[in-house]
């Protein structure tokens, strides 16, 4: 299944709900172009809801690294919903689990940027 | 390893698409070996991997340049051997995306994760000067049979 993304506000966040797989020509770059999207319209609290998303490599992972880099650079939060266990897996084996602020839960995700 | 193993052989072009083929030829060779579901997946991100790393890095998708993926079914485990037509790379220089200096770096993660799935995993230099990545998984069911 290739890469699809839908955007919602909520709460004054971005929520960006990914279906599909995250790999090396397959969601990758599109990956590059929401976040650059979002930081062009001013939005720098995003989450990236990952409930669809049922395949993940290495070069999504790096894109996922990237993401978070450019919205930190631009003073936001990047925040990931909703892994299933082998992408959870592979955040854990790689240590981006400590990098990443992850959630289960899409009320709790929106609230923590508003401490 | 005393028997002959089953052998399966592919060459595929450098081509983008030769990664999820390469991928999804490795999960049958998997299936066919009685894995399950779990080192299914296991061995195809490491097909995955490597073949993407061939694609990338070996071969500079460069098309008309070849990678060999070779399985090697043998009672106790299944060996893997993925080759490109590049120069080659040592495993010592390939940066540990773990480290703190790392995480947050974009190299290193497709080795560290063909080393986590897999039970064995090198890097060679093939003949021709290329890289031959070889990795293998043991077969625990056929183990648990045999005791």
């Amino acid at each position: 299944m290739s890469f699809k993304s839908v955007t919602r506000e909520v709460g004054g966040v971005s929520v960006i709900d990914m279906d599909g797989r995250i790999t090396l020509g397959e969601g990758g770059n599109l990956l590059r172009d929401l976040i650059a999207e979002r930081l062009g319209a001013g939005q720098k609290k995003i989450v990236m809801n990952l409930a669809g998303i049922n395949y993940i490599d290495s070069t999504g992972l790096g894109e996922l690294v990237s993401s978070y880099r450019q919205v930190k650079s631009q003073g936001g939060e990047l925040k990931l919903l909703n892994l299933n266990k082998k992408v959870s897996d592979l955040l854990q084996i790689t240590k981006l689990y400590t990098v990443f602020d992850i959630h289960n839960d899409e009320s709790q995700a929106v609230a923590s940027f508003h401490p | 390893m005393h028997s002959k193993p089953q052998r399966i052989e592919v060459v595929l072009e450098t081509l983008i698409e030769s990664i999820a083929l390469a991928e999804d030829v490795g999960v049958r060779v998997a299936v066919a070996g009685g894995f399950d579901e779990d080192d299914q997946y296991k061995i195809g991100l490491a097909v995955h991997e490597a073949v993407m790393n061939a694609f990338q890095y070996g071969n500079e998708e460069q098309r008309e340049r070849k990678i060999r993926v070779v399985f090697e079914l043998y009672p106790e485990k299944l060996v893997i051997r993925v080759t490109d037509q590049g120069t080659g790379f040592q495993l010592s220089n390939v940066p540990d995306p773990r480290n703190d200096e790392n995480v947050l770096g974009d190299s290193g993660r497709g080795v560290l994760l063909m080393k986590a799935f897999m039970d064995e995993f090198d890097v060679l230099v093939s003949a021709s000067g290329g890289a031959e990545v070889v990795m293998a998984k043991r077969c625990r069911r056929r183990i648990s049979q045999a005791s």
